[in-house]
């Protein structure tokens, strides 16, 4: 059968050139037994405990950027979004809409992307699903993952946050702002030499240990909003508020220096391989250490307390000693004019 | 970072902080003009550190917010025509028109792009021929230089298919228009970036019309308490004056050939500003010699009657007559997702800085 170079609107009708597509590309790279990938429903034993089930879409222009590609966010997504919530991740599935004309070889480089960083997190690629729109409906290419995970052992409250509680720490694995400032230099309309790479990882290895550490309360990867949001949806109506000191946040020279020419806060920046965990105050010290062992731990940093003097709301005690409040971000941040 | 740390030390800014407090006698209201003070006082927490008896007020230096609503009808009246495409920095898209904004336009299949600089908007005019590309020129003397610099790079480049709404202005009558209109100050933090191009000297005036002083400033932390330190001992000692604290940068006479691309490209006009109303020769038109680049001589579209919104007071917010949280629309009605004044619009405009960074004392 002729090998297609380019997607085709017959890749998304249901027909022969879908299976094609499914069969060399999507089975060949997630290694999965035909009959098993083309049923309707996948049928799994999850074993016994919790289940935790989300589901995010990724939309990144460009589709490759330094550190990573709309792949390998796609399963690192869904993958962090499990894990923050104390789940181990067992299963995922995706779903593709293609735009008409995409190359083929783009489409597989994503798709091994995607097979490598579910191997290696240990995760499954168990079900999925392929839509082509016409030629200028969409951005190239969406993907939308979903995930199943099985709840840790004595993590069932850390993604409502209920035990956290004024005197515990909040600690975040590494530096900030690496993602959102990597893939705005690879946009085609900023030519800003830089060499900032974008943080895109799974991050369920570091949150098992940080579980098993004990005094956990609260975990959050830091996407979309960046650090400002996560902390600013923590104590949103809560009965305490949050100390949070910008020396200790730890951002990269590249970072801060394209925040400063774009007029961009690095706190509001997006990242992709950044949890936020708030642990009791006599086990974060250890837990800091453990997470500078990891690989993607070494920069971990207690960045604030949370207290019960302003409650609902974070204050950033500032590098040069004022204060002010944290928000949640209104709208995407634009270039300032001057 | 180099150039940027030296002006951020924690020991520096709270040993200014510790000057003014031990220096400063008497009330002293202060106004930063420029967009990017507001944002760096918000963002470095430095209103917390000043006394009591010092207030910093917000002026209007957010290009985007003294920006008419008018200008904004217009550049929707002409992304509304199939042969254009408009070319715009990010700030403006979202600033509320009379029924509409770019925003909305855009995603209601005008072709509107968000651009970083006029050269991008230059190369959009060179890859569509057959389109007419239009840049929204807006700013004060920061920005002019390069869309004077746009203009005659397209002149020379042929690219008769491209053209510049221009909103461009000049600070000096705004400074001036808000004491004669009453707005009870001390001095002025004065703008860092337009004095790099205009010099100090073209803010003499101040001193010797009205009796206060101006501190050029730079927007590093250590930068505008050194200003606010200079403007307290200016009014302890009652010696008000034109000074540089920005002096790595700015110098007395300013970048004469920025000046000399602005007399070439523009010549002064009256101008309508948000708040402040229309200023004798404070606007910057292009020459006619240039009109062949000038969209509102090149395009005639019908552009809907201006209507403002009733409970905005973003023009009293811009002459520091009232704060952002006096108008019963800030925070409720009025946000910056949801923005009704443009004073929210902006990132540096007044409300959008009180709203995100409000500081607690």
């Amino acid at each position: 059968m002729k090998r297609h170079t380019h997607i085709l609107l017959g890749h998304g009708s249901g027909g022969r050139l879908t299976h094609e597509l499914i069969k060399s590309l999507f089975l060949k790279h997630f290694r999965q037994a035909d009959e098993h990938f083309l049923t309707d429903s996948a049928l799994l034993d999850p074993g016994k405990g919790q289940i935790a089930f989300t589901t995010d879409s990724f939309v990144v222009d460009p589709l490759f950027f330094p550190g990573g590609d709309i792949g390998k966010l796609a399963v690192a997504g869904t993958v962090n979004d499990l894990a923050v919530s104390g789940a181990r991740p067992l299963f995922l599935s995706a779903a593709f809409v293609i735009e008409e004309g995409l190359s083929i070889d783009m489409l597989e480089t994503v798709v091994q992307s995607m097979a490598r960083e579910a191997a290696n997190a240990g995760v499954r690629i168990v079900a999925g699903d392929t839509k082509v729109v016409e030629r200028g409906k969409a951005d190239k290419l969406f993907i939308t993952t979903s995930g199943i995970g099985q709840i840790l052992p004595g993590a069932g409250n850390i993604a409502r946050a209920a035990e956290v509680m004024p005197g515990d720490l909040i600690l975040i694995n590494g530096s900030i702002g690496d993602h959102g400032m990597a893939v705005m230099a690879a946009r085609n309309q900023l030519s800003i030499g830089t060499d900032v790479v974008s943080d895109c990882a799974c991050l369920h290895q570091l949150t098992e240990l940080a579980v098993a550490h004990g005094g956990l309360h609260f975990m959050r990867d830091a996407t979309r909003g960046g650090l400002a949001a996560v902390l600013a949806e923590l104590c949103e109506n809560r009965p305490f508020g949050i100390d949070l000191f910008e020396e200790k946040i730890p951002v990269s020279d590249g970072v801060r220096g394209m925040c400063e020419l774009l007029g961009f806060d690095p706190l509001h920046v997006a990242n992709e391989g950044k949890v936020v965990m708030v642990v009791s105050r006599e086990k974060a010290p250890g837990l800091m250490d453990m997470l500078r062992q990891h690989p993607l731990g070494g920069q971990a940093a207690i960045i604030g307390t949370i207290t019960e003097n302003h409650p609902a709301k974070v204050w950033l005690h500032t590098a040069v000693g004022g204060t002010r409040l944290i928000d949640l971000p209104a709208g995407e941040q634009l270039p300032r004019i001057c | 970072m180099k150039y940027i740390d030296e002006y951020r030390r924690r020991e520096h800014v709270l040993a200014l902080a510790d000057l003014i407090r031990r220096e400063s006698r008497k009330p002293l209201r202060i106004m930063e003009v420029c967009g990017g003070h507001t944002m760096a006082l918000r963002r470095f927490g430095l209103h917390s550190l000043l006394p009591d008896h010092i207030e910093l007020i917000s002026g209007p230096g957010c290009p985007v917010c003294v920006t008419s609503r008018q200008f904004i009808d217009q550049a929707i009246a002409l992304s509304r025509q199939p042969e254009i495409i408009l070319t715009t920095y990010g700030d403006l898209n979202r600033v509320p028109g009379s029924s509409s904004s770019l925003e909305q336009e855009k995603a209601r299949g005008g072709d509107i792009r968000i651009v970083y600089s006029i050269l991008d908007a230059l190369t959009i005019a060179a890859q569509n021929p057959e389109k007419q590309v239009v840049f929204l020129g807006i700013g004060f003397e920061t920005t002019s230089p390069a869309t004077a610099a746009g203009i005659l790079k397209a002149q020379m480049a042929g690219l008769f298919n491209f053209s510049v709404l221009s909103a461009h202005k000049i600070m000096p009558p705004a400074m001036a228009a808000l004491i004669d209109q009453g707005v009870n100050l001390h001095g002025y933090i004065g703008p860092g970036h337009v004095s790099t191009i205009t010099g100090s000297k073209i803010y003499d005036f101040i001193p010797q019309k009205y009796g206060l002083g101006v501190v050029i400033s730079g927007f590093e932390p250590t930068d505008l308490m050194q200003s606010v330190y200079m403007l307290v001992r200016q009014r302890e000692t009652h010696r008000p004056a034109v000074e540089i604290q920005y002096n790595r940068v700015v110098t007395r006479e300013g970048n004469l050939k920025a000046q000399q691309l602005l007399e070439e490209v523009f010549e002064l006009r009256d101008d309508w500003w948000r708040g402040l109303g229309v200023l004798p020769q404070s606007g910057m038109a292009i020459r006619t010699r240039y009109a062949d680049f000038d969209a509102g001589k090149r395009f005639s579209v019908e552009i809907e009657p201006t209507r403002e919104d009733k409970g905005c007071l973003c023009g009293e917010v811009l002459k520091g007559l009232k704060k952002p949280t006096d108008c019963k629309l800030f925070g409720k009605a009025c946000t910056p997702s949801d923005p009704v004044g443009a004073c929210m619009v902006s990132s540096e405009g007044t409300c959008a800085a009180y709203f995100k960074y409000v500081t607690i004392q």
